[in-house]
């Protein structure tokens, strides 16, 4: 029986592997910054699912929800909470890492990371 | 029947994302790229939401397909120069 | 051609071991204890209806501030890096559509960001994304007049202001309350209303209004960053 649970798990596996694969395979600067930002909602939707049950609600006690039955009846708040935090830091990183990006191609006059050769011998 | 729903539009969304993932990859142009890796964190958005997490729909939203696309268009914008 | 051969050959790796790692993964039927004691406990303990606030706030409240350090050091390091010297940067004036939405749609974008912080108690959102929000606004503010800029040491100010009232709000719990970022320092209040779960409001909308000076703070550098004029 598929599940929505399989779906999203394997959506997430999927794009965190296309992310690696840009990683490694992108010679252009702003591609890889790309390719990292897709492995980091690969990730994201990978620990949201991993938190989600089946018929369940989301985690917020309204009406819905009463707080007596709230164990039974909502999905895991931890993954979530963990995930807003990793959503603010990603967006932290990209933009250092795009930073650094400007940097570069500023002192090297080009994006392209064949050539840089500071770092061969 | 209203799982049913659920799955056939996370599996249509599951087949967007991978397919706006390619093409943020391998797009020779870059602001076609840039708008690809932010349409990815749009439909996620909406995965979120199909898994019951509306504060990390609303985050991801905000965040990976607002503001990480303005500020690659102006880091973008700074090396110009030396798109190619 | 043989690296991306190898490359290949090492992520079909990585997605074999991610595959074993699903298949035999079973669908959750309960919350792990843990979780259960979140969902049953959340309500009483803190007050906040929406259990991920209370996850944020309170019971990972030391999370939340190390998270917003990191923050607050990503926009210091990218302004040491992306630092100008000398003043002036022509932009391109914007069209009359832009600046007229703009005018119009503002003031109800910073609404909805002050909206979404200062209800994360009760309904979906939070200090994150309404600081998000508010950021965007300024960012509609940068696109439509670009050459007006906005007060660096405004938001310098904003920042190190709410971060320290964070901070002194959670010492505060340590010597009137249960602990560190205890939300019981204020009465619980009556759940539903606005003005409830303690302390949590307070701090959610001053991480919001950190958050939002930061991430605003982050754009501003990128936009004044030199640009490269060497061929």
């Amino acid at each position: 029986m598929i599940t929505l649970e399989y779906i999203t798990l394997g959506t997430g596996i999927l794009l965190m592997l296309m992310g690696i694969w840009g990683l490694f395979t992108q010679k252009n600067l702003i591609k890889i910054v790309i390719g990292f930002t897709l492995v980091d909602t690969g990730i994201h939707i990978l620990m949201v699912s991993i938190g989600h049950i089946k018929n369940r609600t989301a985690p917020i006690i309204d009406d819905a929800v009463n707080a007596s039955e709230a164990a039974d009846k909502v999905v895991d708040p931890i993954p979530q909470a963990m995930v807003l935090t990793a959503i603010v830091i990603g967006l932290g990183i990209t933009a250092l890492m795009l930073t650094f990006v400007v940097k570069m191609a500023k002192d090297n006059n080009s994006l392209n990371v064949s050539n840089f050769k500071s770092l061969k011998w | 029947m209203e799982s049913n729903l659920n799955i056939i539009i996370a599996i249509v969304l599951g087949v967007i994302i991978l397919i706006f993932a390619a093409l943020a990859i391998y797009h020779k142009k870059l602001s076609v790229a840039i708008i690809a890796a932010g349409a990815v964190s749009l439909l996620a958005s909406i995965m979120y939401l199909l898994l019951a997490a509306p504060d990390v729909a609303m985050t991801e939203a905000a965040i990976g397909s607002g503001l990480s696309v303005i500020i690659f268009f102006y880091a973008l914008n700074k090396i110009r120069k030396h798109h190619d | 051609m043989i690296k991306k051969l190898l490359l290949f050959v090492l992520l079909a790796g990585a997605g074999v071991m991610f595959w074993t790692g699903i298949s035999d993964y079973e669908v959750k039927q309960d919350l792990n204890p843990i979780a259960s004691y979140y969902a049953d406990q959340g309500l009483e303990e803190t007050g906040a209806a929406n259990l991920v606030t209370a996850v944020v706030v309170r019971y990972r409240g030391l999370d939340t501030l190390g998270e917003v350090v990191i923050l607050f050091l990503t926009a210091s390091i990218l302004g040491f890096f992306l630092i100008k010297r000398d003043g002036k940067n022509d932009f391109r004036e914007s069209s009359e559509i832009l600046k007229t939405a703009s005018r119009l749609l503002e003031p109800i974008i910073i609404l909805a960001g002050v909206y979404v912080f200062v209800n994360g108690h009760l309904t979906p959102g939070g200090g994150f994304q309404g600081g998000a929000i508010l950021a965007s606004a300024l960012i509609l503010a940068y696109l439509a007049n670009p050459n007006d800029s906005i007060s660096k040491t405004l938001l310098k100010i904003t920042e190190s202001f709410s971060g320290l009232s964070f901070v002194i709000i959670g010492v505060l719990g340590i010597i009137l309350a249960g602990g560190f970022l205890d939300s019981t320092l204020l009465p619980a209040g009556s759940i539903g209303n606005l003005i409830s779960a303690g302390v949590i409001p307070i701090i959610y909308l001053f991480v919001g209004l950190k958050v939002g000076s930061e991430l605003a703070g982050i754009v501003t550098n990128l936009k004044y960053a030199p640009k490269n004029e060497s061929e």
